[in-house]
């Protein structure tokens, strides 16, 4: 039955408790996410599992007859033995230790039918845990090319009967008869059990004693819960208090004295068990040909043509990104413009009209515009997980990042935050070891995304007028900064892998899959669902801080009606007087501090706020403005933009936070305040040291 | 004719059967899992284009690990 004890009125799963529930259970890559889609079609609920970024989705699915039945998708995992957050969730799911999720009542157990052998291990791991399962043997297509042939009969027996679904999931092949499957009232639960070697068993006894004492179990008179918590090394254990945490170190170690080793002789155990299995059911061919995966791995993990095809494949999406998101981003700044001007022409003059256009759309616009460049990210990144290339792209870079600490993994959310940070951060999922995974969302900010474009375009400008010094010189500081972007990116993650963060230097594994055609309805909904949740996240902070900021560059109002005057008086101005002692030795003056305030929400609005102060109609393109900033002097008639000011602003953007967007996603994404909070910090600090540097060091050289 | 050595050193595309692999090591035992056992068949498939990792072929999946842990594990040449 349904727990309807459930507590969490917010998870979707005690909303609707009708119907019996199935979990979808496998390795990672064996189709599951593709069957999950086509089960539940468009109905499904996507969100977190408390208390841990592990994506949670359930679904409705109606089965032959009209039957409805409720599905929950499990994260893919290769063992109960816990060792990623994702598979600590679905060991807690299938032992009924999450009073979010209740148990499911069967599962539904997808294996890659080309990889039997290996998928074996976590199916019949689940299969003792006594729940009436299925076996939906995915990828037959990719089994019949290996010339692999499956006796479902003898698989089905040798696991008392239970039923063994040919699939490809991909086709919608096997779909009708799984849901008939689905159906049935009784369904038989294996007998199969691996046997415990009895020196362990007698071990995993006394720890079953301690730990029932202790109340960390919830199950009765099963050794596999004392198991399954025992091995799992992680210590970050849900639900667990720290007494009972005590009482799990302290079997752990008297386990592992007793019988050293004793895990390692349980996987033994299971997979000379599952050989005795495969023996009876699977004929393999005598000669191996090679597949299409190893065809195509040839060239692109090829030392010289897997660079070719790397850089022409990234090449490619940030050609995407620069050139096909400029005309979508055109038409959204248009429509926010034509927004803008559609409120001022139907509503009265007033405080109320400039926040709609000023605050409001303004605000809200200016993360939109951005849209489809993360649309274009979210799409790539969807693709390349989906086809299998985005293990190849961190098999080639891992040694590039194990320099710094980091997986090959953290390479592409890493350069896709070259674009736009957001879907950077939350790329980072696909990264399994939470140190790795927190490390890369920590320093991703720092890449040099296309909202510091607009600064570093506007300083340059300033820095040096193109009729005068060649464009080479310009595309050069750009790069500077990229650099220094990149740089700084390095040696946070050498620096918090080396001092901030402790943790098990958890060796990089990489599992390579086998190259498949993406399915494109499913990565358009992978699409859809992040967007969806990044505007839902983001907008929400974005329009608050908007109004916020609103306020602070209106009130208290001025009587004069020139705005740089009626800012200077503002909260903002006054705040920017306030704080100019402290950017002074930046080489900012006030008015440059009320860009930095301005700016803190997104870094793009410091071009526009600067338009503002010094009254120039940004419209015109940036030349007005720069060649106002080139004029603007000091009381004592030396210029305010040297160079060194110039470049000292550039250093400034390189490393600070200002974009609200990323830390509603990073905050999102390590689940709570503590860590966007302490990205904040460290950027901003290093932002004021190096401009400070900057500065300082260009006057010591005699710089004006 | 055998001869013992460990995982790194096996050359692009030669076979090797394991000998032996760290026990009590949480990390080791989830190569275990993977299938990397005393006695398993595997094949080095290739080293990546900058040296490390590798890549292994083992009870039909392809498997990337670093040479640190390659060092490890150790092999008999059939």
């Amino acid at each position: 039955m349904p727990d309807k004890s459930s507590e969490d009125s917010n998870t979707p799963s005690s909303k609707s408790s009708e119907g019996m529930i199935f979990a979808l259970v496998g390795n990672p890559n064996c189709g599951k996410t593709t069957l999950f889609n086509t089960l539940t079609g468009l109905k499904q609920k996507v969100g977190n599992y408390p208390g841990v970024t592990v994506e949670r989705k359930e679904g409705e699915c109606f089965l032959t007859h009209g039957e409805k039945v409720r599905i929950i998708d499990l994260p893919g995992a290769y063992s109960l033995n816990a060792r990623s957050p994702d598979e600590a969730v679905l060991r807690d799911v299938l032992l009924g230790r999450r009073k979010d999720t209740p148990k499911p009542e069967r599962v539904i157990i997808v294996l890659d039918a080309s990889n039997l052998e290996r998928h074996l291990y976590l199916t019949t791991q689940i299969l003792e845990l006594g729940i009436p399962c299925i076996l939906a043997l995915n990828m037959m297509d990719v089994a019949r090319e290996r010339d692999l042939v499956i006796d479902f009969q003898a698989l089905s027996e040798s696991f008392g009967g239970i039923p063994v679904i040919p699939m490809e999931a991909s086709k919608r092949k096997g779909i009708t008869e799984l849901k008939q499957s689905m159906a049935q009232a009784e369904m038989p639960t294996s007998e199969f059990r691996v046997p415990f070697p009895e020196e362990i068993k007698s071990g995993l006894k006394s720890s079953w004693n301690a730990l029932k004492t202790s109340g960390v179990l919830v199950n009765e008179g099963s050794l596999l819960e004392p198991l399954y918590l025992l091995s799992d090394h992680d210590p970050t254990h849900y639900g667990i208090k720290n007494k009972q945490m005590d009482a799990i170190h302290d079997c752990q170690n008297k386990l592992a004295n007793q019988f050293p080793g004793w895990e390692d002789k349980l996987v033994a155990a299971r997979y000379d068990a599952i050989h005795d299995i495969t023996q009876k059911a699977i004929r393999r061919p005598d000669e191996i040909e090679s597949t299409f995966t190893d065809k195509l791995d040839a060239v692109f993990l090829h030392p010289v043509w897997g660079w070719a095809a790397l850089l022409l494949i990234l090449g490619l999406l940030f050609g995407l990104i620069f050139k096909v998101a400029d005309g979508p981003m055109g038409w959204i700044e248009s429509l926010f413009a034509w927004a803008g001007d559609w409120v001022t022409g139907r509503m009265n003059e007033g405080d109320l009209r400039d926040l709609i256009v000023d605050g409001v759309i303004a605000g809200v616009g200016g993360v939109v515009i951005f849209l489809p460049q993360i649309l274009i990210l979210f799409f790539f990144i969807g693709m390349m997980e989906d086809t299998g290339y985005m293990a190849r792209i961190a098999f080639m870079m891992d040694r590039l990042m194990s320099r710094v600490g980091l997986n090959g993994k953290s390479f592409l959310p890493l350069l896709s935050s070259h674009a736009c940070a957001v879907p950077g951060v939350m790329a980072t999922r696909t990264i399994d070891n939470p140190k790795d995974r927190l490390i890369t969302i920590l320093v991703s900010p720092l890449a040099g995304c296309s909202a510091r474009l607009p600064v570093y375009l506007l300083m340059i400008a300033v820095l040096v007028p193109s009729d005068e010094i060649p464009i080479l010189t310009k595309v050069f500081f750009l790069l500077l900064m990229y650099g220094l972007g990149i740089g700084g990116a390095f040696f946070f993650a050498w620096v918090f892998h080396k001092r901030l963060l402790k943790g098990d230097g958890a060796p990089m594994i990489l599992e390579l899959p086998a190259y498949k055609k993406p399915a494109f309805t499913a990565v358009l909904w992978h699409v859809w669902e992040r967007t969806r949740i990044f505007v839902r996240r983001a907008g929400t902070v974005i329009l608050g801080i908007s109004i916020l900021l609103w306020f602070a560059v209106t009130y208290p109002k001025s009587d004069n009606p020139d705005p740089s005057v009626a800012m200077e008086y503002s909260l903002a101005g006054k705040v920017g007087k306030m704080i100019e002692p402290v950017i002074q030795p930046m080489g900012y003056d006030w008015k440059i501090g009320i860009g930095l305030i301005a700016s803190f929400a997104a870094r793009e609005v410091f071009v526009s706020t600067m338009s503002i102060i010094y009254s120039v109609e940004e419209s015109e393109g940036i030349e007005p403005l720069r060649d106002r900033l080139r004029s603007e002097r000091k009381a004592d008639g030396t210029p305010v933009y040297t160079a060194r000011v110039c470049l000292s602003l550039m250093v400034f953007y390189v490393f600070a936070m200002q974009c609200l967007s990323t830390v509603a996603v990073v905050k999102r994404e390590t689940n709570g305040w503590k860590w966007p909070l302490f990205q904040i910090a460290y950027m901003t600090i290093t932002a004021c040291v190096g401009a400070l540097l900057v500065y300082q060091i260009g006057g010591m050289l005699g710089y004006s | 004719m055998s001869s013992s050595s460990c995982l790194s050193d096996l050359e692009q595309g030669a076979f090797a059967v394991i000998g032996s692999i760290p026990s009590g090591d949480a990390s080791m035992t989830r190569l275990r899992e993977l299938g990397l056992l005393p006695g398993t068949r595997i094949q080095l498939i290739r080293r990546a284009p900058l040296g490390d990792p590798i890549e292994i072929s083992v009870r039909g999946s392809l498997i990337s690990i670093r040479k640190k842990e390659a060092d490890l594990i150790k092999i008999n040449l059939s």
